[in-house]
This record gives structure tokens, C-alpha cells and sequence, in this order.
């Protein structure tokens, strides 16, 4: 048993080097600046590289090029420096390139640059995101396997209070079984052979033919292999107490923890509530959450924002009953996503007051 | 057509005679770049080539290529090669390059990829001492969008967005990369060339070997400024190119060895 | 011999892979290379042929873009018709 007690960022940074990460680049931001410290510390002893980036931009495209010879390898950022990224993150996807992208976010406005992605054209990202310290070190490491297997960028969307809530965790490797070879990677062997590898957002393989890159069909491949991966790729989602809800309570993240205690704390007053929680936000939990809302009056939808994940649900349910939005943003002056609403008392009346309208 | 008697060229001579050069790059496919007639852009990729080839590294080669003309040769070039965006060619290279340090590791970027799109890029990797080459083609456009003006083109240069000629108060002045890069002690050798004429290209293939070398063994940035002709962005005639370089950018952007750390032992 | 012209070396010309641009003819220093004026080839560009008088000197080769040249040079001087 190795159980330790860590904060969130330390037990992250221990979760990537077991899921084998030796290449880390980043930049400090707050809330992800404790991440990049403890893989500056640690890195080096697992004879891994830790870049101080110049730049957020600087940081993916090292990571980037770390992750085309084959190293797993990973960035981050909060949702800010995330938004310097993206025209390389969207490319890094069309180049194929397995990465695993840390949002440590400020509240849960970035929900839809986590699931839409804020990058130009057509893409998919697989989206983790973990409600507590435990099921962070779980899903890292899940992200590093998942973005191996389809070759694809993974984001893990923590916050403040994962990065800086202290937790007891095992960050022993956990085994997700074999993972594709890594025969497209580069190391420069392939070259004078007549068949040098490609690495690159524009195509899989070199055209010696003199017709030069065809996007058309790259992208239709690319398109391809997202099809694939959202069929095949299994949606996680946490479900309680939706059998006989009259209302079912949905939230994501460190706010479903205190969500999930509202309900608990209602049912234990006999009223009807449930609770689900979505953990990939992309592939979303469609049909779940669907079953799950079945028979629900109303379903409330809770998160730190204007309103994102509620638009996902409202596709999931498709009518079958009223979606209210009970979230709205809940700052701290820093804007760091310290939310005075992510209070046991708060939600709970707020869904009574859903309860009460369905009554 | 002159009364001049033309010499078949069609087959090798038949006369005992020995092949001086054959300048079929071994790693790049012939007849199948469609750059434009005149364009300096192979002439340095030739030269690069053939250093790597020299140098024995072909099997540990990564070309990390940015965005331009120069990034059809990603494509019929037979070395691995990693594909960047528009001047970020660097840090992937220094991504590569960590991640494998027993890499070859060179990029090949425009002057508007990398002064322009990529100039943090390019000095926090030089600064950095990041042991690996950057090449800079320099045509002072940006010629995959028609011809462009850069950071480097020079005060006069007519391009299709300064069709009058760059002036100072409008569009300030050039940046002159090579000399920039050469004041960081990160860098251990920065040279500037051109492919104008005979004589210069093989100056500029000295430079890149030289280049090379230092990144072989291991002193830190290496940096080659190639000056190349553009006659499509510069509008000149393809045979008037190679002297409106020599009168106009190298006249700014001047030739020589601007660092050599290898040099002082 | 009178009327004929001493001849260092000579060239192989990969005539189709040639794009026109005219660099090797200025940058011969004997001048004895000439674009045609009628002909073209495979791609649509005219291309050089080589009169008498090449001195195996290289310079064709390390200017042209598209690599269209192998240089060779005699064993001995070859007098050629001018």
C-alpha cells in the first residue's frame, strides 16, 4: 500500500509519473503553478524532462514535439493559458499525436473549450473530469492510457480546490492493459529508407508521387477515427438515487461533491432526489443520463457558470422533462473559482425550490 | 537559335571522363517539388541535405519543418520529419530533441515563420542554448500567400501589401535575426548566407555543416540565415533575382560567421 | 586544330525536371549554356543545351533548383566543333 497524503497538485504530478509521463512542460498560472513545480521536482528523478516554458504556446509545442518520438507527455495551464493553445492543441489532434492536457480551471466557465474545443476546425477532444483528490490520480492515469490508445489529446479538467485540497491517495500505477504501438513515433531511424515517417497535422505519410498533401482526404480519415473513438471510447458517469427522484440534481467536478451531499442530506429527510454526475464530459454520458432522468419530474442542473453543461443535458433528456439551470457564476474577487454557492445549504435550497415547482 | 553546335546532354559522355558531382540530393526526390522556377528555397534545402548526409546523421535526422513554400520539402524529403505550425518549428524541436537527445534535430523556417509568427520562439530556444539548428530561409516575404511583406524585408521592398516599398514611418524597420540571435550566450554558432550565386552556395554549404557540427557536439544553438531568391514575391524576372538579392536584402542582411564558439578553445 | 573549341567537361542535363529559370545561363562562366527558344519540354519549360567549350566547373549545379545537372569532367581535353 502506498497511501500518502497529498495535495491535490503533488498527487496529480505522482499520478502522471506512474502513468509513465517523463516529458512535462508548463508555464506558471494559477491554479496549475503547484502542478509544474511538483513535475520540475520529481521529473528529473524518474530520469523524465521538466521545461519551464517561455510561454503557454511554447509549453504545448514542446510537448508537442516530445510527444511525437514516442515519450508520454503532457501540459497544462488554467482555462486562460488554455486559450493561448488552441490552434496547436486542434492541431496536435489532426497530427494524431497522443497528449494529456491538464486545465486546472477557475470555477467552470471552460467547460465548453473543454468539450467544443476552442481551436478552429473539426475535433474531438476526450474530456476527464475528476470530482475529488482520489478520482483525479485515477483519471490521470486513465488519460495517458486513453490518449495512447487512440492516439488522440486527453484534457483533465481540475480546478482550484483539486489543486489545493490535501487528500489520501494510493498513486500506485494502475493497469489499463496494452496500448497501441508506438511504430509512427520518430526517432530519425526511418531516414534515407525511401519510407522516412511523417509526423504532421497535414497527413499520415509522405507523398512521393509529387501530388503533395490531400487534406481532403486526411481530414475524412481523421474524421474517421473520432467516429471510432466516441463509439468505442466508454462515457463515466456517477449515478445515485434516481430510481424514484422527482428530481434529479446534476453537476460535474468538485461541485458535484457538494451537490451529491445536498441529496444525500434531502433523502435523508425522505425527499425524492437524485443525483448524477458526469466524469467524461466528452464522450458526454448521453444515454445514462437519460435513463437515469427517466422518470424525474425535473432535472436541476448546477455549475459554475452561465450555463454549458446544461445545454449537454438538455440534448441528453430530450424534453422528457423540464431542465432547470440552478447554477450561475460563484466567485471568489480573485476570480479563481472559490465559490461561495458550493455550500451544502445553498444547493439544497435550490432544489427544494425545483421540488417544490413540480409538486 | 545560334549555327552553334549543341553538345548531346542527354546521356553521360562517351569520352573517358569521371563524374565530378552528381547534385542529385540523395534525400530529396527530383522533379517533384513544384516550387517556382528561380526560387532559392532548394538550392538550401541541397545544401542542408547534403550536410546531413556528409555528416553520416541521415538515420538519426528530425526535421521539424514550419509553414511555407519550403514546407513542400516536409513531403518528398527522405529524412523523418516532424510537421510544425507557423513558427513554432523551435519548440517542438526542443520537445524532440529533450525527449531524444541522440536526434538529429534541425528546423527549416521562412523568414515570416520565424521572425514574424515565431520570433520568441526562436530566441527563448537560442537563449535557452537548445542544442539543436535552426535554418532560416530569408526571402524577405512571405511567399506562400503571394509575397508578403515581413519582418525582414527591407526598407524599399516593393510586396503586395507595400506596394510603394516598405517605409520606415509606416512600417519601421527590418529585424535583422541572425545578429539579434548571435548576442545570446546560449548560441555557439550563427552565420548568415546567401544562394545568389555559385560562390555563396557553397559558402552557405560550409555554414550549415558548420552549423551541424556544433550542434554534434553538443555546444549549444546553432543558427544559418540563408538568403534566398523569391523572384514571384520580389516581381523580377527569375534571371534578374539572384542580383536584386546581392543589391537589396544582403546589402541589409549581411553575410558572414557572426558567432562561432567553436572557434575559441 | 583550327575551328574547334577545347572542352574540359560536359554535363547531363535531366532536361524534364528543368522549370526555365534561366540561373544556369548567366551563372556558366565560359557562357555555353543556351536556353532553346522553340522547344520545351515534358513540363512546358524551355531548357538549356550545352555548346562547346564546358570546363567541368560545377557552377550550372550548384545554382540550379531543381537539380538537373551531373558534371563531368574528360581525362583528357576533348576538342569540340564550335
Amino acid at each position: 500500500m502506498s497511501t500518502r497524503l497529498l495535495e491535490g497538485s503533488e498527487a496529480i504530478a505522482e499520478a502522471m509519473i506512474a502513468a509513465g509521463c517523463r516529458f512535462f512542460a508548463g508555464y506558471p498560472m494559477t491554479p496549475f503553478t503547484e502542478v509544474l513545480e511538483h513535475m520540475a521536482r520529481r521529473l528529473p528523478e524518474v530520469g523524465g524532462v521538466c521545461m519551464n516554458a517561455e510561454s503557454e504556446l511554447e509549453a504545448v509545442g514542446m510537448a508537442w514535439g516530445a510527444a511525437a518520438t514516442g515519450t508520454p507527455a503532457a501540459t497544462g495551464s488554467t482555462g486562460q493559458g488554455l486559450s493561448l493553445m488552441q490552434e496547436s492543441l486542434a492541431e496536435i489532434t489532426l497530427a494524431r499525436v497522443p497528449l494529456v492536457v491538464f486545465n486546472m480551471a477557475r470555477a467552470q466557465g471552460d467547460y465548453f473549450q473543454a468539450t467544443r474545443g476552442g481551436g478552429h476546425g473539426d475535433y474531438r477532444h476526450i474530456v476527464l473530469a475528476p470530482m475529488d483528490v482520489p478520482e483525479a490520480v485515477e483519471l490521470t492515469q486513465l488519460a495517458f492510457h486513453l490518449a495512447a490508445t487512440w492516439r488522440n489529446p486527453v484534457l483533465v479538467f481540475g480546478d482550484y480546490y483539486l489543486a489545493h485540497t490535501t487528500g489520501s491517495v494510493d498513486v500506485a500505477r494502475v493497469e489499463y492493459g496494452p496500448v497501441p504501438l508506438t511504430d509512427w513515433a520518430l526517432d530519425g531511424s526511418t531516414g534515407g529508407s525511401g519510407a522516412a515517417k511523417i509526423v504532421s497535422p497535414l497527413g499520415t505519410h509522405k507523398r512521393s508521387d509529387g501530388q503533395g498533401y490531400n487534406l481532403a482526404d486526411h481530414y475524412r480519415h481523421c474524421a474517421q477515427e473520432t467516429a471510432r473513438m466516441a463509439a468505442e471510447v466508454e462515457p463515466l458517469i456517477e449515478i445515485a438515487d434516481t430510481d424514484d427522484a422527482e428530481v434529479v440534481a446534476i453537476a460535474f467536478g468538485t461541485a458535484g461533491k457538494y451537490v451529491r451531499a445536498a441529496v444525500r442530506a434531502m433523502r435523508a429527510d425522505g425527499l425524492k432526489v437524485g443525483y448524477v454526475r458526469p466524469i467524461t464530459l466528452w464522450p458526454f454520458p448521453t444515454e445514462a443520463l437519460a435513463r437515469a432522468c427517466h422518470g424525474a419530474k425535473a432535472v436541476a442542473v448546477y455549475e459554475n457558470n452561465q450555463g454549458q453543461m446544461v445545454e449537454d443535458v438538455r440534448l441528453s433528456v430530450l424534453g422528457r422533462a423540464p431542465v432547470r439551470f440552478i447554477g450561475g457564476l460563484s466567485l471568489d474577487s480573485a476570480g479563481f473559482g472559490i465559490a461561495p454557492d458550493l455550500d451544502v445549504g445553498v444547493l439544497r435550497s435550490r432544489l427544494e425550490a425545483v421540488l417544490e415547482s413540480v409538486r | 537559335m545560334t549555327e552553334r553546335h549543341v553538345v548531346p546532354t542527354d546521356r553521360p559522355p562517351s569520352e573517358p571522363a569521371r563524374l565530378v558531382r552528381d547534385f542529385t540530393p540523395q534525400l530529396i526526390d527530383v522533379g517533384t517539388h513544384h516550387l517556382c522556377p528561380g526560387c532559392g528555397e532548394p538550392v538550401a534545402m541541397r545544401a542542408a541535405v547534403e550536410a546531413i548526409t556528409e555528416l553520416g546523421v541521415t538515420q538519426r535526422t528530425i526535421g521539424v519543418f514550419g509553414i511555407g513554400c519550403y514546407t513542400a520539402f516536409s513531403n518528398n524529403l527522405d529524412v523523418e520529419v516532424l510537421q510544425a505550425l507557423h513558427g513554432r518549428a523551435p519548440s517542438l524541436a526542443t520537445g524532440v530533441k529533450r525527449a531524444k537527445p541522440d536526434a538529429f534535430v534541425f528546423t527549416v523556417q521562412g523568414d515570416g515563420d520565424m521572425v514574424n509568427e515565431g520570433l520568441q520562439e526562436v530566441i527563448h530556444a537560442a537563449a535557452r542554448g537548445e542544442n539543436v539548428t535552426c535554418l532560416m530561409l530569408n526571402n524577405g516575404v512571405f511567399g506562400e500567400t503571394g509575397g508578403h511583406m515581413t519582418a525582414t524585408t527591407v526598407i524599399g521592398q516593393r510586396t503586395k501589401n507595400s506596394l510603394d516599398g516598405r517605409n520606415a514611418e509606416d512600417h519601421g524597420h527590418p529585424i535583422l535575426l541572425a545578429n539579434l540571435i548571435a548576442q545570446l550566450d546560449g548560441a555557439a554558432y550563427v552565420a548568415r548566407c546567401a544562394v545568389n550565386t555559385a560562390h555563396n552556395v557553397a559558402l552557405t554549404k560550409q555554414m550549415v555543416k558548420a552549423a551541424f557540427e556544433a550542434q554534434l557536439a553538443g555546444r549549444g544553438f546553432s543558427f544559418v540565415e540563408i538568403l534566398t531568391m523569391c523572384p514571384t514575391g520580389w516581381f523580377v524576372e527569375t534571371a534578374e533575382a539572384p542580383e536584386y538579392l546581392g543589391d537589396n536584402l544582403a546589402a541589409v542582411h549581411k553575410a558572414g560567421v557572426l558567432k562561432d564558439v567553436t572557434r575559441s578553445v | 586544330m583550327s575551328g574547334t573549341v577545347k572542352t574540359l567537361g560536359t554535363v547531363v542535363i535531366d532536361v524534364d525536371a528543368c522549370k526555365g529559370c534561366d540561373l544556369c545561363i548567366d551563372a556558366c562562366p565560359p557562357g555555353v549554356l543556351e536556353m532553346t527558344t522553340h522547344e520545351v519540354n515534358a513540363r512546358g519549360y524551355r531548357f538549356p543545351v550545352l555548346l562547346a567549350g564546358c570546363t567541368g566547373c560545377q557552377i550550372c549545379a550548384q545554382v540550379c533548383p531543381d537539380f538537373c545537372f551531373q558534371v563531368y569532367k574528360f581525362d583528357e581535353p576533348v576538342e569540340l566543333a564550335p
